[in-house]
């Protein structure tokens, strides 16, 4: 009888083990071991053929040369723009669904946002460029409508590069608003109405207010998503668009300087930690309540 | 206190083919308790956001305090509303809850906080000023979402069934609670309720609607005392209900025979002629019960019946009898001296009532004698 219980607890874990297998084994060899060999990498220095030894040479480097740091802060300001671009058209968007639309129309809508991340995002990307190069679409329209006297090149520039940024996160910030718009009682709203509040008043005092986790979770979300983007930036920006992905790309696959390359990684990793901190204490939330709706 | 605050006139509201609000008119009195009684779908609601100005009337006009709301939006009205769930923001504490609309109108945050201060503690919650609102008590809610309108000092102030999301014990309460809150306070209040029993409590005047219309405007007394029609008979407390044919009748009494034979006597309101169908309604506590026939009083009609349950409620305790000849049903308020204590299924009783007391309508279109008798209890 004590072997049968035994057996049956044996049993028992190495069921729960079994099912946490793939997420664990997806956690440890995909994300923390990977981890842990580019952070030793990025604390050493090649000395000489096969030689290394431990060393701050490769940050050293990152401050050091303006170059990098300066690309550094272009990426984090504009990551920053696009986040905020991509919430000033997203809350729009979520308002209509969540509150306005009924049933067929609102799901309808929703889908109108969902479709184009049913093709992947370089076809999407290339489409834009279709669109905005030179002999693209978009130029040649405004030839004909006599604005531009001859055909403009609309790709590699920043405003190009926010457009794809924008559109490519949308609806990962539309997703959170959503979520968190529909829980706002409508009678809330009505109840400020009715106390005197205009539209402006009663969206900043109530419905931000109760949306600030959704818009958290999705400015998260949004700005690692741009952040961390490679695709985007490089096809619509050009080789000048000066995204610190682009540095990280040149240092491993160009340069084959893996341990630049590491320490830029994990400089990128910091900065992204160190915005969502800052977010999260400027809008006075707490991370569990954020992740919850994302 | 002669002059009206709110008057509505000829107000219709239709939504996609039916009328909610069928060309509403009534007026009233500045400080005074209004209530609006019907059940649910009755068009109430439609009715109290168009005071509100939530929705446009289709035709009509609403005048608060002298004047005409036709296109001013709700934010700009001298009224305010209590809602059904309360809608107090949960993001902030109750004493910038109740400041809420001073600071919409720019009041400064030094006076806001004084004010709100002051009318929490008009409405006993001084000490709770800096809590969160889902800290309180459902009374203490109800409170602040009345405080957070009545600080605007509005004209008028509406309330939306704000008693019907609280336990029978606290709705006891809070009734009473109301009332005194209206009487310091003499702000006019219009009140909306599908329970006769708030609205006969609370009101000064009620107002029965139906199928969006007024079946009848009075006091809570005329309400149940002189029912007009008998929907306000079937709706204001409660009422044991009698299809039949007039078959005799005299200047204030008509005869009423039932389909299956049963004869009473009611005072008849309205054109009933002989052989037209009525519907009448005898009152439980109106009916008399006893043991033997001749502890009823004399000269009145008298019936005889077998108890098929009792009802113990305390004061509201009845007795569900059978009359002998037809086995209808017939309910009848148990008298408080305890007599009937002992009261048990399948004894035999005589009961009667002064037919004076009783009251006949023409029979409404459709109305059957299948409709169930509980048209009305006590809390329906």
């Amino acid at each position: 009888m004590l072997d049968g219980s035994i057996d049956r607890r044996w049993r028992a874990r190495l069921s729960l083990g079994l099912l946490l297998a793939p997420a664990l084994l997806w956690l440890g060899a995909l994300i923390i071991l990977p981890h842990v060999d580019l952070a030793v990498l990025s604390f050493r220095e090649r000395i000489a053929p096969r030689q290394y030894r431990l060393s701050l040479a490769q940050y050293e480097t990152f401050f050091v040369e303006p170059l990098y740091w300066h690309v550094f802060v272009h990426t984090a300001l504009m990551s920053v723009i696009a986040t905020f671009m991509t919430l000033l058209l997203a809350f729009p968007i979520a308002w209509v669904i969540a509150k306005v639309a009924r049933g067929r129309a609102a799901s309808l809508l929703f889908i109108v946002c969902l479709i184009p991340f049913w093709v992947s995002e370089t076809v999407r990307t290339l489409g834009w460029m279709i669109l905005l190069r030179e002999s693209g679409v978009l130029p040649a329209l405004l030839v004909k409508l006599h604005i531009t006297a001859e055909p403009v090149e609309l790709l590699y520039r920043d405003a190009t590069v926010f457009v794809g940024l924008v559109y490519t996160s949308l609806l990962f910030m539309v997703v959170p608003l959503i979520s968190s718009l529909e829980s706002l009682d409508n009678s809330l709203i009505e109840a400020a109405y009715d106390l005197g509040a205009g539209g402006f008043a009663t969206l900043r005092t109530i419905v931000i207010p109760h949306a600030a986790p959704g818009i958290t979770a999705g400015c998260i979300v949004v700005f690692m998503l741009t952040l961390g983007n490679y695709l985007t930036p490089t096809l619509l920006g050009g080789k000048n668009s000066q995204w610190f992905t682009e540095q990280i790309y040149a240092q491993f696959i160009t340069r084959f300087n893996w341990e630049q390359g590491a320490a830029f990684g994990f400089l990128l990793l910091g900065l992204s930690t160190a915005m969502v901190v800052l977010g999260l204490r400027l809008s006075g939330q707490r991370f569990g309540d954020v992740m919850r709706r994302t | 206190m002669s002059h009206a605050d709110l008057v509505a006139s000829a107000v219709v509201k239709r939504f996609a083919g039916s009328t909610a609000v069928d060309s509403l008119s009534f007026s009233v009195a500045h400080g005074s308790f209004f209530s609006i009684l019907g059940p649910s779908g009755c068009g109430k609601t439609t009715l109290l956001r168009m005071i509100a100005g939530f929705i446009a009337p289709d035709s009509g006009d609403i005048a608060i305090g002298g004047k005409s709301m036709a296109g001013i939006a709700p934010n700009r009205r001298p009224v305010n509303m209590v809602f059904q769930q309360l809608a107090l923001f949960p993001m902030m504490n109750v004493v910038d809850n109740v400041a809420y609309g001073l600071a919409r109108r720019g009041v400064s945050r030094a006076e806001r906080m004084r004010r709100s201060t002051a009318m929490l503690e008009r409405v006993g919650l001084s000490g709770a000023a800096r809590k969160r609102v889902d800290e309180l008590s459902g009374g203490q809610r109800q409170r602040v979402a009345i405080a957070r309108s009545l600080v605007l000092e509005p004209t008028l102030l509406l309330l939306d069934e704000p008693l019907g999301a609280l336990d029978l014990k606290l709705r006891e309460h809070m009734k009473i609670e109301l009332k005194q809150l209206q009487a310091a306070f003499g702000t006019t209040f219009v009140y909306i309720t599908h329970d006769q029993s708030e609205a006969l409590v609370l009101s000064d005047h009620v107002g029965v609607m139906n199928q969006g219309r007024f079946e009848q405007l009075g006091t809570p007394q005329d309400l149940y005392y002189r029912p007009q029609t008998p929907f306000v008979a079937a709706f204001v407390g409660s009422n044991n209900r009698i299809v039949g044919r007039c078959v005799a009748r005299d200047a204030e009494l008509a005869e009423i025979a039932t389909g299956d034979g049963w004869n009473i006597r009611a005072r008849s309101v309205g054109a009933i002629g002989v052989g037209d169908a009525v519907e009448a309604f005898v009152r439980p506590e109106v009916a008399m019960l006893a043991r033997a026939a001749a502890d009823l009083p004399a000269g009145q009609p008298r019936y005889a019946g077998d108890v098929q349950s009792v009802l113990f409620d305390g004061a509201n305790s009845a007795v569900l009898l059978q009359e002998a000849g037809t086995r209808r049903e017939f309910r009848i308020a148990l008298p408080q001296t305890g007599e009937f204590s002992d009261l048990k299924p399948r004894d035999a009783v005589v009961f009667g009532f002064d037919p004076r007391r009783a009251v006949c309508y023409p029979a409404r279109a459709g109305a059957s004698d299948a409709a169930p008798l509980k048209a009305a209890g006590p809390n329906a």
